[in-house]
């Protein structure tokens, strides 16, 4: 007997990445399901708000643009899409969707995930008790309390099952995990249930895998000048069965490699503790599978680990931590680096002359040393430096005036001073993250269906 | 043999919070072995003392023969709060295959 396989394809693995990878996944991938992250942890407060501005934003613009061109292919190829795209306002991505759909004449089934969303519920929980201090800092949360601008806990995947289960085509999330969004389907193809540990960190690690899209398939590869058709790369796609073993592959007919170590260095992505991966649903013992290269861009791990989940969500809140701005000028040589040094030094000094001291200050030589510091000593020789600095404080007027100082310098500091354009660098909010935990006992989600009329 | 660590490994870095971590791939079983005895937090502290200016911890992935390093508060703050251009510590994988080692001849 042949078991069942589910093919599950990632099209996108940041807001910003590619726009053509989800189309390529839909018309050559052969998947069941395309999932398409588009949060980062800053994306919550900008959506926060947009919607406090308009009631009906809130949500990732570019996903219900991504429907409207590839909905022919979704529904002709019969792929059902996995998302977080809903933001903080999922109901209100789905009711654009719901238009798109009529407009193309499509019937639609979408499945709404709400709950993370608690930034209005915050002084609720703490009156229950709930302290958010900071995972990592240990820090009260009353230092930060009046200045938070979004509130978003991980919820875990047995929501988007649901969904599935309901008939959604389109399951529209907020803040689940970044791996939850291949769990969720693989939970409902399976039928999996909350004691299926070692399945639940195997579809865990599925995600992790393929989360950051080409990433897994020759993308940010040590070994680049290997990866074949670099320009073409194809996107990532698992095909899992009922025990959780998997295989990563890509698209045919595409660019890329997955082998061995496209795949292994993105396991190593981001880790902590490799033995204690906690997501909402499961801890991950990245240490227990077993990986085998079966050539042909294909890699088997089977054999995952887990153990039981934790009593608490992680919960990302952002928080507003005043302003901060940077600006770049581009210094030839002869003594590049001799004028990029003295060029910081008088900036800062008449910065100082005009009482504008910063919490934060940064010198930088981009082509110098601006990634690897003393790691290796280049700095002989150098025949242009790109001198980046970059300044931070409550104070706006402050972090404008530091803008205003960089232009100058073409004109009365050192010669050879070039690559100022794009206008005075302005203050911009600082997202500051907050981590903190909540137990899960407190957060409720639910599942809603939103259709067509004609659905 | 004097050698750099990318001639026997890969590197891959991302960002953990105000750190970042740097996961290292060898080549097969018996570098690995080799590096576990030998890659210790002391040596990676001395490399990234530049960037690194909290704790260095490490940990074993024998199944993969990976080491992954946490490089404490290497990030200027991290997140969006720094004000340094490798905001993410997105290179630092590609530092630490510039490391110097004397290798055994007979594993290269």
């Amino acid at each position: 007997m042949i078991s069942k396989i589910t093919r599950i394809g990632n099209g996108q693995g940041f807001w910003g990445d590619s726009i053509d990878a989800p189309i390529q996944l839909l018309k050559n991938g052969n998947i069941d399901y395309l999932t398409l992250d588009y949060l980062a942890e800053v994306t919550m407060s900008i959506m926060q708000r947009q919607k406090l501005k308009n009631p009906d934003a809130g949500y990732a613009k570019d996903f219900v643009e991504m429907i409207e061109s590839s909905l022919n292919i979704i529904k002709e190829n019969s792929v059902k899409i996995i998302s977080n795209a809903g933001g903080v306002n999922p109901k209100s991505c789905s009711e654009k969707l719901v238009q798109v759909a009529n407009k193309l004449g499509h019937k639609l089934k979408i499945g709404i995930i709400e709950g993370d969303d608690i930034f209005d519920k915050i002084d609720q929980f703490i009156s229950q008790g709930v302290t958010f201090e900071n995972l990592e800092t240990g820090e009260s949360f009353d230092r930060i309390r009046e200045k938070v601008t979004s509130a978003n806990v991980y919820i875990n995947s047995f929501p988007i099952a649901e969904a599935l289960e309901l008939g959604a085509e389109i399951v529209l999330a907020g803040r689940v995990s970044d791996p939850g969004l291949v769990l969720g389907p693989t939970i409902y193809e399976f039928g999996w249930v909350k004691e299926n540990i070692n399945r639940l960190a195997s579809g865990t690690l599925a995600g992790h895998v393929l989360e950051c899209g080409a990433q897994c398939t020759g993308g940010n590869y040590s070994k680049w000048w290997k990866v074949p058709d670099l320009a073409n790369i194809g996107y990532p796609i698992v095909e899992i069965n009922s025990t959780g073993d998997f295989i990563i592959t890509k698209q045919d007919q595409s660019g890329g490699l997955v082998n061995r170590e496209t795949v292994c260095e993105q396991i190593l992505y981001e880790m902590g503790n490799p033995q204690k991966y906690i997501s909402p649903d499961v801890c991950v013992d990245f240490t227990s599978f077993e990986l085998e290269d079966l050539g042909h861009n294909r890699v088997h791990i089977s054999n995952v680990k887990g153990f039981k989940e934790t009593d608490t969500y992680k919960v990302a809140i952002s928080y507003f931590a005043g302003y901060k701005a940077s600006g770049q000028l581009t210094i030839s040589g002869p003594d590049a680096m001799e004028k990029a040094k003295k060029t910081a030094e008088i900036i800062w000094e008449r910065l100082k002359n005009a009482n504008c001291v910063y919490e934060d200050t940064q010198t930088e030589f981009l082509g110098v040393n601006s990634c690897h510091k003393d790691i290796v000593d280049i700095s002989k020789n150098i025949n242009e430096v790109v001198l980046r600095l970059g300044v931070k404080d409550k104070n706006k007027e402050k972090v404008n005036r530091f803008g205003k100082e960089l232009a100058p310098v073409i004109t009365n500091g050192p010669p050879g001073i070039t690559g100022f354009s794009g206008g005075r660098p302005k203050a911009q909010p600082i997202v500051a993250y907050w981590p903190t935990l909540i137990p899960k006992n407190l957060i409720k989600t639910t599942v809603s269906i939103i259709k067509t009329e004609k659905g | 043999m004097l050698i750099e660590l990318k001639q026997i490994a890969n590197a891959r870095s991302g960002d953990k919070g105000p750190s970042s971590n740097v996961g290292i791939l060898f080549k097969n079983k018996e570098i690995y072995q080799w590096a576990k005895r030998n890659i210790t937090v002391e040596l990676i502290k001395n490399h990234f003392k530049s960037i690194a200016k909290g704790e260095i911890i490490r940990y074993e992935l024998d199944n993969i023969f990976a080491l992954n390093f946490i490089l404490g508060d290497s990030l200027g703050g991290g997140g969006s709060e720094t004000l340094i251009n490798d905001a993410q510590g997105k290179t630092h994988g590609q530092a630490m295959l510039l490391l110097k080692l004397d290798v055994p001849n007979h594993l290269i």
